[in-house]
């Protein structure tokens, strides 16, 4: 029998069959199943978040550059007189995009269910006259003072508002909204964190015979960590995936619910597909987590050792 | 030359003492060549497994000084250690073979390790498999093999990436006796390709199956020199490349 070919030695990269050191059962512990609870929620949240950005991103651009004038007059003949030189003084004025005063009718329809219908009128308790304008451009503190100054100069008892200071509160609202999603996420990253410590912790634990063995031919503790990272990554894409569909099932019965409801305001919280796209990549980020988390468990666990 | 830069081990003053126990290897001091065939003998209990593990850089000493291709390996880097331990090569005592890996992927694994490609790999681990008489086994698990095929199998696996050192510890242990000569002038082909090998034994007729080799005595921790292959000149050159 000849002697076999001894092999020399070479610098080191471990293969991608390398990670059959590590036993394989996909999907078999814990993990995977909270990354996909994880990313089921995240999605949903996230959702949630673009979906408010969105709806405030519209109500936004309609009343930007959106004012209105209430000529607030008791006497109904006074008023309208008021009314139609303030339309009159705003109509002249370059800056001005579009000017309407709201019908009385329109009016009366608006406020019937909280007034009753029988409430107004000539008889009735007293409206003020309300005129919608709309400027060339966004509405600046300093041209709402100009377009003021100009009404009353005419019409003494015109208030004059910037329709986005009444929507103000409902930003905000909104604006904490988004942060809520934000910090739910970010808690939500956390625990994801925390359970792909504990699995890589476990496998460590049930594999540091065979880590042992590694070391003593010559194993960093960077290829170990590889071995790590690919089983636990592929286990978080799978998981991913799962939480995605998940995700997804669920921000599609709430659209539809809301769809229902048949709003206005709601209806500008659509998503979009750049939303969708930015979904899509929650499941990656979480493997990022996952892989990222499990070489950090990994390497300093293997500090301690020789 | 200084003894420093032509030895391949060298080790000074060395003890070791687990935790706060009394030393189990105490006033260690020899130097090991290239290319030379060392037998490690003493009872059980005596240190030799101790002394392996320093040699194979599993451990620390307490104390002393020890050099391994002329770098002091006590003050070294623990992230420089794998690069050292890919030129020793061990046969463990307990074989330490991964379970669920076969015995061509556990002989495979130095040579994974070191980044070689799967084409790479066939040729020299069958080769490696025909050798030692695994070649029909290729496929087994360490669980379905027997205590004298787990230790072909680490033998094998010790030995393909080819080291600078080869360090044993009771190699044979679990082999008939034709199939521990076998194993043996296995050693001996690597030792001719200038492998310094060191063999942990407490079998004396394993001794005299290698006539060129040196004989290093451990007792109660302390080492002894019966051939004076410790000594500085050795009482008898060493085998070069």
């Amino acid at each position: 029998m000849s002697e076999p070919s001894f092999t020399p030695r070479r610098s080191t990269r471990l293969s991608g069959r390398s990670s059959r050191i590590l036993p394989q059962a996909r999907m078999s512990g814990p993990m995977p199943w909270v990354i996909a609870i994880m990313v089921a929620l995240s999605v949903i949240a996230v959702a949630a978040g673009l979906a408010l950005n969105n709806l405030a991103a519209n109500a936004q651009a309609e009343i930007e550059g959106g004012a209105t004038v209430q000529i607030v007059e008791a006497a109904p003949a006074r008023r309208d007189r008021q009314a139609e030189l303030a339309v009159s003084v705003l109509s002249n004025r370059e800056d001005v995009e579009e000017v309407r005063r709201v019908p009385d009718d329109e009016l009366a329809d608006l406020l019937a269910p909280w007034l009753g219908a029988d409430a107004l009128g000539e008889d009735g308790i007293p409206t003020p006259a309300l005129i919608d304008v709309r400027l060339r451009g966004a509405m600046t503190p300093e041209r709402l003072e100009g377009l003021d100054r100009a009404v009353r100069a005419s019409v003494p008892s015109a208030r004059v508002d910037a329709q986005a200071s009444w929507l103000a509160p409902v930003f905000e609202a909104i604006r904490s909204l988004q942060y809520l999603a934000l910090g739910l996420v970010l808690l939500l990253a956390l625990t994801s964190s925390a359970a792909v410590w504990l699995a890589a912790r476990s496998a460590l634990g049930a594999n540091r015979d065979t880590i042992g063995v590694i070391h003593h031919l010559g194993g960093t503790d960077g290829q170990i960590a590889g071995i790590f990272q690919r089983s636990i990554g592929l286990d978080a894409f799978l998981g991913g995936l799962a939480g995605l569909l998940l995700g997804f099932t669920a921000i599609m019965l709430l659209g539809r619910q809301f769809a229902g409801l048949d709003s206005g305001l709601v209806a500008g919280g659509g998503l979009g597909l750049g939303d969708w796209i930015v979904l899509g990549c929650i499941p990656l980020l979480g493997v990022l987590l996952a892989v990222v988390t499990a070489r950090i468990t990994v390497m300093s666990a293997l500090r301690r050792s020789l | 030359m200084s003894e420093a830069t032509t030895s391949i081990v060298q080790f000074d003053n060395v003890g070791l003492r687990y935790g706060t126990d009394r030393e189990v290897l105490s006033d260690i001091s020899f130097t090991l060549y290239p290319g030379s065939f060392y037998f490690l003998t003493g009872a059980s209990g005596a240190g030799k497994t101790s002394m392996l593990r320093l040699l194979y850089l599993a451990q620390r000493p307490s104390r002393g000084m020890i050099r391994m291709f002329g770098t002091d390996v006590i003050t070294l880097p623990r992230k420089n250690l794998p690069a050292f331990r890919r030129r020793i090569g061990t046969v463990f005592q307990d074989f330490r073979l991964v379970p669920h890996l076969s015995a061509f992927d556990n002989v495979a694994l130095p040579l994974r390790i070191s980044g070689m490609s799967e084409s790479e790999i066939r040729k020299p681990v069958s080769d490696m498999l025909e050798w030692v008489g695994l070649d029909h086994r290729s496929d087994a698990r360490p669980a379905t093999l027997s205590g004298g095929e787990q230790q072909r199998v680490a033998i094998a696996r010790a030995v393909i990436a080819r080291p600078e050192v080869l360090v044993a510890d009771e190699p044979t242990g679990n082999v008939d006796p034709d199939m521990a000569v076998k194993l043996l002038r296995l050693f001996e082909a690597l030792n001719r390709l200038g492998t310094t090998v060191v063999v942990a034994t407490h079998d004396v007729h394993l001794l005299r199956k290698v006539p060129d080799s040196l004989i290093m005595r451990l007792d109660k921790g302390r080492l002894s020199d019966p051939t004076g292959a410790l000594r500085y000149p050795p009482r008898r050159e060493p085998a070069r490349t």
